[in-house]
């Protein structure tokens, strides 16, 4: 299987900011692969640098098999830009701010995009917007950030690319639509496009993604597959009215003034049994955050 | 193509305004002229009195009881004012507003080469300029038609080549700059253009500030220079499209090269 994305020690910093440091990582031909982690953490650095929006400091790229260049020895001017415009007809992007020109209407926006293109995209286009439910003569400014979303997702996936590169694409979407959304990914992924898509909801990334990369503080701290992340999840409770469980493994546990909160790994039903007979007045169990998962569980085993 | 053309939809109504408001005026200054010509014995002497003032638009060199000195005048004042400020805004703005408006990352992840956008962008902005001073002219012709008066034809047309070019210059340098910038543009504009306006007029106040005529596009293209004689100042015009040239030459290895966010 040949990866579609080779990413190799990119490095990229705003002035003195950190945006990414020495950042590697490759995905296959063929997968759906989530890139995981919080705000800030250096997601959207990486995917416009990726792209040839920002130009690294240090690293290369290679996109489909092909060096788009990057920092230090990298191609520059012409050469880089021929290559990018050749790339970017094979890759659907989707940002993670859906702005547009704020004159237009929708069909306007998504005809412009579309005549970048040497082919026909009118039918598909006509086709995503009746499955996303896209008032096409809306002018973009009276949108809600929703719709703007979905006159991005149009945009990315009307000329029918070999790779969707789609930063937070579910943020601002209602529930029926994230799902028409992924149905929709899942079938061009089923007819040999790669998806890549960057969130900070765990939850999609593991119902939908076969593999998933977490980058923390610009760099990559573990790339596996959901299965094993999903394994390694822990739940967050937290238990008011008694602080000891007896015959259950705290981990991390964090005495509050009236009860006690703490992760926990193992069987449910064991749990519940504890719970049983105790005094207990409030009792909350949640998915820990992610950046809870990565920085206590995750990150740990996999070292 | 679609780059270009996009600009050219959404820069329409921007270069009608602008042509409307400044052919419109000059309509109207040009329609007074008629009633002003039969008092205008009086006000010639009371123009040459004014001294500084006068000469700075170009009072003393233009004969004010002709259709063709007060032509120069007015509509040397109105275009020549109108059209840097027109110009300024559309060149600062033309690359500028689409990081302002974060349409940048939108462009530039469509299959086309920056280079290819840079130029587009040049060219609508070009058309645009040529487009806003077409209106200007034609409106110009029906005043003259109006009054029924016919000015020194040769004299007028080299008048709005001059203001063409120099409103193409200070468009050039103004998208120089435009690579520069991410927000705010419209400001340093205008900012631009009220600078080079009025060192040209400080250049027509005192002989001493002769040198700034190397500067500013205002010097080849005042109409006091250009219709006593109906001639243009060559080296002037080569100089003021070197300095388009650089702008712009500038401007775009910046936007090869520009961080997009």
């Amino acid at each position: 299987m040949r990866p579609v994305i080779e990413i190799e020690n990119l490095t990229k910093y705003y002035g003195k900011h950190r945006g990414i440091e020495h950042l590697n990582l490759v995905v296959d031909e063929g997968e759906f692969f989530g890139f995981i982690g919080p705000n800030g953490a250096g997601k959207s650095t990486t995917i416009r640098t990726i792209l040839g929006l920002l130009r690294p400091r240090e690293g290369s790229v290679r996109i489909l098999g092909r060096e788009l260049g990057a920092g230090g020895g990298c191609k520059s001017g012409a050469g880089r830009e021929k290559i990018r415009k050749g790339l970017l007809r094979e890759i659907g992007y989707m940002p993670s701010e859906a702005f547009f020109y704020s004159w237009m209407k929708v069909e306007d926006v998504l005809k412009f995009s579309a005549s970048f293109y040497d082919r026909d995209c009118s039918e598909e286009c006509g086709r995503l917007c009746e499955r996303l439910k896209l008032d096409t003569r809306k002018k973009v400014d009276e949108l809600s950030l929703g719709n703007r979303k979905k006159v991005s997702i149009v945009c990315a996936l009307q000329h029918g690319a070999k790779l969707y590169v789609l930063d937070e694409p579910t943020s601002g979407l209602d529930p029926l639509m994230q799902r028409e959304f992924f149905e929709i990914l899942k079938e061009r992924n089923e007819s040999g496009a790669s998806v890549f898509l960057s969130s900070h909801v765990l939850g999609e990334v593991e119902r939908y993604c076969h593999r998933a990369a977490i980058i923390r503080e610009g760099s990559i701290i573990a790339v596996d597959s959901v299965d094993k992340i999903r394994r390694s999840s822990a739940r967050k409770v937290t238990v008011r009215g008694v602080s000891e469980l007896p015959g259950i493994f705290m981990e991390k546990a964090e005495i509050l003034d009236d009860g006690v909160r703490f992760f926990y790994r193992g069987e449910m039903e064991k749990l519940i049994g504890a719970l049983q007979g105790l005094p207990i007045r409030d009792l909350t169990i949640t998915e820990p955050d992610l950046e809870e998962v990565f920085l206590h569980f995750y990150e740990g085993e996999s070292r | 193509m679609n780059i270009l053309k996009n600009e050219m939809r959404q820069g329409l109504k921007g270069l009608l305004l602008w042509g409307l408001i400044i052919g419109g005026t000059i309509v109207l200054c040009v329609a007074l002229f008629p009633d002003l010509k039969k008092e205008f014995g009086d006000m010639v002497d009371a123009m040459a009195d004014m001294g500084g003032f006068g000469a700075a638009f170009g009072m003393n060199q233009l004969n004010y009881g002709e259709i063709t000195g007060f032509y120069g005048i007015y509509a040397g004042s109105m275009l020549g004012i109108g059209g840097i400020f027109f110009a300024a805004v559309l060149g600062t703005g033309i690359l500028a507003k689409e990081e302002k408006e974060h349409t940048a990352e939108f462009l530039l992840t469509h299959p086309v080469t920056r280079t290819s956008a840079f130029f587009q962008k040049l060219t609508a902005m070009l058309v645009q300029i040529l487009l806003m001073n077409g209106i200007v002219i034609l409106l110009s012709l029906l005043s003259f038609r109006i009054i029924g008066e016919t000015p020194e034809w040769k004299g007028v047309w080299l008048f709005h080549l001059a203001q063409l070019l120099m409103q193409t210059e200070i468009a050039c340098i103004c998208m120089g700059i435009s690579a520069f910038l991410r927000k705010g543009s419209v400001s340093i504009g205008i900012g631009v253009a009220a600078l080079l306006y009025f060192l040209g007029l400080f250049g027509n106040i005192t002989e001493e500030a002769e040198k700034v005529k190397y500067i500013t596009p205002y010097a080849y293209a005042d109409a006091a220079d250009i219709l006593p004689d109906a001639a243009l100042d060559g080296t002037l015009i080569l100089i003021g499209m070197g300095y388009a040239f650089l702008g712009l030459t500038i401007g775009y290895v910046k936007y090869q090269r520009k961080d997009m966010y």
